[in-house]
């Protein structure tokens, strides 16, 4: 699978990450590298073979419906870099 | 006596402060038991280290005096009402990956630059509850990614062992402050040799429990089916305490494991003093490890370590993780993905930094984004984007989460075959800083021996093995022990057993 | 060209949980902006999911009421996306292994039964809420809501009409209250529908580039808002213009809809298992437990009301429309003791028109099933007319006491008494000779005349069918 540039920009912007041209080269550069590493996998046939997404053969432990927080706003909004009346202040959403 | 060594620390003379720094946790739980030391005196004899040595080595991102010494101080109380425990007094660096209340916790990230937790991970909790003195936040890789700590927003960390070169990572931090005795031990994190390789690096020995075993909560996510918090301290008997303290089940993680507590502790002495201490123990080699790609002067060490080995009465067979190579790319698919997923929280609305400047609310996204991670982190997160999206999934995601089973496979064939496993932590000594910051390929090939561990969710240990002569330097050289599932206490004897007649881990680098 | 469309509805509905679905934050509505976002609801570095109990249960609730595959083992996925309202810039759903499965629905349209296929329904958490003008170009982030449980219901795409779309909406709504797994309050957002809308040249099996119409939040709204895409799309089509997939809105005020501001890349939500939860599995036994605290379905009991209280099929749907409706209709009938179909109609007639005139919910009402009982009885055994009955009910309802005691007081006893029956009539007859001469010169209708007048004389109290007898012997 190879690369190009807008193919960076493409996946930078859905990371939500700011990327020039000129790092999208260098990045891409990079990428391609890894990428290249990865590709090793193709050639592993894993027909059949149930996928692994934990090590441990266990199953969701499940919670009792109780309420245990309480209102800790105060704490929290602190380290919030813009909050009025108790809301989270962003750039105007629009739909 | 008493007063002799209290006026030894109060007033540090040379060779009161070398034994103590030199001590292991036991020891040193007995001065503060027996008041020959208070756990104050202890704590501002390490913050004097630090203040002295960390402005070179930069082992820490946060220390904070005050904080530690009260803590320090409550201690003591508990020591005088005879409450205390086996850790209760002893200065512990923490990783700066764990959210402490109070404390500034970066994750080594611009990102998080102005963040001070507004809540207590579980590991911080455990160590509070016992006694346990917090010495400071460690420096690290940003958001674990790395293994040379050279990606820390922070700056990098120097090997105390030689100042040009890289101590690993991403526990970097924690390892150079452990290997400067700049704590009485550390904690890490481990997402694919974390742990392991930078206390290879370093010369000291860090344990990477079974997935599961320590809780997540309050960890700052990387991978999240891969990362396990462990110790890292001088030596195995150290590491068994601290693994006492860390370990538990946690409602709060549901990847925690309801298990009863074991007491890691409990088999080291019956080695001490048996002449074939491992008879019985059958040891596997997998050939896949000493390989093509590990250094000769590293193989050598391990060579000898094997030896040592066989004396203590261990029985040598020859196994094979035939699917070691491909460790790597698989890891560098599910790692990414997972983290350009745990990342996303990190996008200026509600902690953390954010961008200056912006037209709107996608520029706020991408400049707050842009400017608060490093270049690993992004080529991480946008190679995770990639592979999880539209069309690529199955290619990639998909291949590497089959391709996990069959490694998971090998290690449980490997085991029916021998109780424990050696080889190499990684393929070379610590490289000079720089050398592979540049390029990516090379620097994910340090993991090479340690990532199939957390693939495979099993407990891997590194311990010092001796040192390798590289450019007129000596340069520690790690062991990696990788045990069944949780089978840590036998791992924690093996390594004891093996120091009890070796005094590699007691080394020091010199100037410290 | 004749067209058809083609509907599909997802509805959100939040389940009646009191923590959230995956920490302990309270999901009480209404409560100050943030004083219920917890740690977890803001997506704090480090913190971690564990799922509750109680939203597992109501989805088993529902996959049991709409007679589906409950998954023995389901899978959480995150559902990756920037958006200001979701904390983790993912949301934890489930993606290729539902909890839910294949089940169905049965709706009645006219006099049309149609049984709607339910694709799956699976658990996931709600995002918070963008407040809009909270400072100057500026949004406000709300994340009380974020992560409520929510059980997103899909159907497939079944229905050929706004009628459709929307009865099957209202059954649908009846059903999770019914359960008690929502509250389906529409205002509170509690109940959302979107609903996905095609057409295509009627007799066509291929399917039309379908829209979709976000967030409906009443039905009303559902009805309109299909109506005029519905129209909109056929009229594009049939200007020779192209559909294009999208998602829309729609605008009460103007009853239009209109496409959101397209984003590049919507659809690309890097869907991936989520790696801090564990396979979700459900055993035979913890269906039978959940088995065993389900009340009886509205369809089953619709059908026993037929066979059982010999009712229409029209009346047992009607009394069967909420769980607290029927009963109160068994209460009523229980207590009564006579036919079942009296007290149906009460409460089909004065019970629903007087809360329906006072917007009031059945477990409100002032007049209780064992009140209401009281009256059925004394118009069973004579004591008052079915007229005077309604008189009883209102000030039954005006909570000036039981049946019994109205009549009493109100002196509404029902004349039964044929002596003062006759002295009544002896009076009207001398009163309305030319009404009597009327009739008895052939002229029947005089005759009802007569008896009104009688029943007014004796301010409705008499005997009707007495009254009837007694006069047509004086007249004879």
């Amino acid at each position: 699978m190879s690369l190009n540039t807008a193919d960076v920009k493409r996946i930078a912007h859905l990371a939500r990450i700011e990327i020039s041209e000129s790092e999208a080269e260098a990045t891409l550069h990079k990428l391609s590298g890894i990428l290249g590493l990865i590709e090793q996998m193709q050639a592993v046939d894993t027909t059949g073979i149930a996928p692994m997404s934990h090590s441990q053969d266990v199953t969701q432990r499940l919670r009792e419906d109780v309420v245990t927080k309480t209102n800790q706003r105060e704490a929290f909004q602190k380290i919030a870099p813009a909050v009025e009346n108790g809301l989270y202040l962003v750039p105007k959403v629009i739909e | 006596m008493e007063q002799r060594l209290a006026g030894h620390f109060a007033h540090p003379d040379p060779e009161g402060l070398r034994v103590m720094i030199n001590s292991s946790l036991k020891q040193l739980g007995a001065m503060l038991a027996g008041k020959q030391i208070s756990s104050v005196e202890l704590t501002q004899a390490f913050l004097k280290r630090i203040e002295s040595h960390n402005p070179d080595i930069n082992a820490y991102i946060t220390v904070d005096a005050e904080k530690s010494l009260a803590q320090a101080a409550a201690a003591d109380r508990l020591i005088a009402g005879g409450k205390a425990g086996a850790m209760t007094g002893i200065p512990v660096a923490q990783k700066d990956i764990f959210v402490a209340s109070g404390w500034r916790t970066t994750c080594g990230s611009r990102m998080l630059e102005n963040f001070i937790g507004p809540y207590d991970a579980d590991i911080i909790e455990r160590f509070d509850a016992a006694g346990a003195v917090n010495l400071g936040k460690t420096n690290m890789d940003e958001f674990a990614m790395g293994s040379s700590n050279e990606t820390s927003y922070y700056g990098a960390v120097k090997n105390p062992w030689d100042r040009t070169r890289v101590p690993g990572g991403s526990s970097g931090g924690s390892a150079a402050a452990v290997a400067a005795r700049l704590c009485a031990a550390a904690t890490g994190t481990d997402t694919g040799g974390s742990i392991r390789q930078p206390a290879s690096l370093c010369g000291l020995s860090g344990l990477k429990p079974t997935y599961g075993l320590v809780s997540r909560y309050g960890m700052i996510a990387f991978a999240s089916s891969l990362d396990q918090a462990g110790p890292m301290a001088k030596s195995c008997e150290d590491m068994a305490l601290m693994m006492n303290v860390m370990t538990g089940f946690d409602e709060r993680d549901s990847t925690s494991l309801q298990r009863e507590r074991e007491d890691y502790t409990r088999g080291l002495q019956q080695f001490e003093g048996r002449e074939r201490p491992l008879a019985g123990l059958r040891v596997g080699l997998p050939k896949e490890y000493f390989a093509e790609g590990l250094d000769a002067s590293v193989a050598k060490v391990v060579q000898q370590a094997i030896d040592e080995y066989r004396k203590l009465g261990a029985e040598i067979v020859d196994i094979s993780l035939p699917n070691t190579q491909l460790s790597i790319p698989v890891y560098y698919v599910l790692a990414p993905a997972e983290a350009s997923s745990n990342l996303s929280r990190y996008d200026g609305v509600r902690y953390g930094h954010r961008a200056a400047q912006y037209d709107d609310l996608m520029d706020m996204y991408c400049k707050t984004r842009a400017e608060g991670f490093g270049a690993e982190v992004k080529r991480r997160i946008l190679i995770g984007t990639y592979v999880l999206s539209a069309g690529y999934y199955d290619a990639y995601y998909l291949k590497a989460q089959q391709i996990r089973r069959l490694i998971a496979e090998d290690f449980a064939k490997a085991f029916r075959q021998c109780d424990i496993i050696l080889g190499p932590t990684a393929p070379s000594t610590a490289f000079r800083a720089g050398e592979k910051a540049d390029d990516p390929v090379a620097m994910y090939l340090q993991d090479i021996y340690t990532i199939a561990v957390n693939l495979a969710g099993l407990p891997g240990m590194s311990i010092p093995a001796g040192f390798a002569e590289v450019d007129g330097k000596q340069l520690p050289v790690g062991l990696q022990v990788i045990g069944n599932y949780f089978d840590e206490a036998r791992m924690l004897n093996v390594g004891h057993a093996y120091q009890q007649v070796t005094d590699w881990h007691q080394r020091m680098p010199e100037g410290i | 060209m004749e067209w058809e469309v083609v509907i599909g509805l997802e509805t959100h509905a939040q389940l009646q949980t009191r923590s959230k679905i995956f920490s302990g934050a309270s999901t009480t509505y209404g409560a100050e902006p943030n004083t219920q976002a917890c740690e977890i609801s803001i997506a704090l570095p480090g913190v971690l999911p564990v799922l509750n109990k109680e939203a597992v249960n109501c989805a088993i609730r529902f996959g049991l009421a709409v007679d589906a595959e409950i998954a023995p083992v389901s899978v959480f996925a995150r559902k990756n996306y920037f958006y200001p309202d979701l904390p983790k810039g993912y949301q934890i759903s489930q993606y290729e292994l539902p909890v839910v499965g294949k089940g169905a629905l049965t709706i009645q349209v006219g006099d049309t039964e149609k049984t709607i296929r339910i694709t799956r329904a699976h658990l996931e958490e709600d995002a918070g809420k963008s407040v809009h003008g909270a400072a100057e170009g500026m949004s406000g982030i709300d994340l009380n809501r974020a992560g409520t449980p929510l059980l997103e219901i899909v159907t497939e795409p079944d229905m050929r009409s706004a009628a459709e779309a929307v009865a099957y909406a209202k059954k649908l709504h009846e059903l999770v209250q019914w359960i008690g797994i929502c509250d389906g309050n529409m205002q509170e957002g509690s109940f959302r529908c979107d609903v996905n809308v095609s057409v295509r040249p009627k007799g066509s099996d291929k399917l039309g580039t379908r829209r979709e119409i976000k967030n409906l939040n009443s039905f009303k709204f559902m009805q309109q808002a299909i109506e005029y895409e519905t129209r909109w799309q056929i009229e594009t089509l049939e200007d020779g213009g192209k559909i294009e997939q999208a998602t829309v809105l729609f605008n009460p005020d103007t009853g239009e809809t209109r496409a959101m501001r397209s984003k590049e890349e919507a659809n690309d939500y890097r869907y991936f298992p989520d790696p801090d939860l564990l396979p979700l599995a459900i055993s035979e036994a913890d269906k039978a437990a959940v088995k065993a605290t389900m009340p009886e379905l509205p369809q089953a009991m619709q059908a026993r009301f037929v066979s059982e209280y010999k009712l229409s099929a029209y009346d047992a749907s009607t009394l069967t429309s909420s769980r607290a409706i029927a009963a109160y209709f068994e209460a009523t009938v229980a207590a009564f003791v006579g036919e079942a179909k009296l007290a149906a109609n009460w409460v089909m007639g004065s019970v629903a028109a007087k809360l329906n005139e006072e917007d009031k919910d059945i477990s409100a009402s002032p007049v209780s099933a064992m009140q209401l009982a009281g009256l059925l009885k004394r118009i069973a055994d004579n004591t008052i007319s079915n007229k005077i009955a309604r008189e009883v009910f209102d000030a039954m309802w005006a909570g000036e006491g039981d049946a019994d005691a109205i009549i009493e007081k109100k002196g509404l006893k029902q004349v039964t008494d044929s002596g003062a029956i006759e002295a009544i009539i002896d009076e009207v007859l001398a009163a309305n000779a030319a009404m009597v001469e009327e009739y008895k010169a052939g002229k029947e209708k005089a005759f009802n005349a007569l008896v009104g007048q009688c029943m007014k004389a004796s301010r409705g109290k008499a005997n009707p069918s007495q009254v009837n007898e007694l006069l047509k012997k004086k007249l004879s």
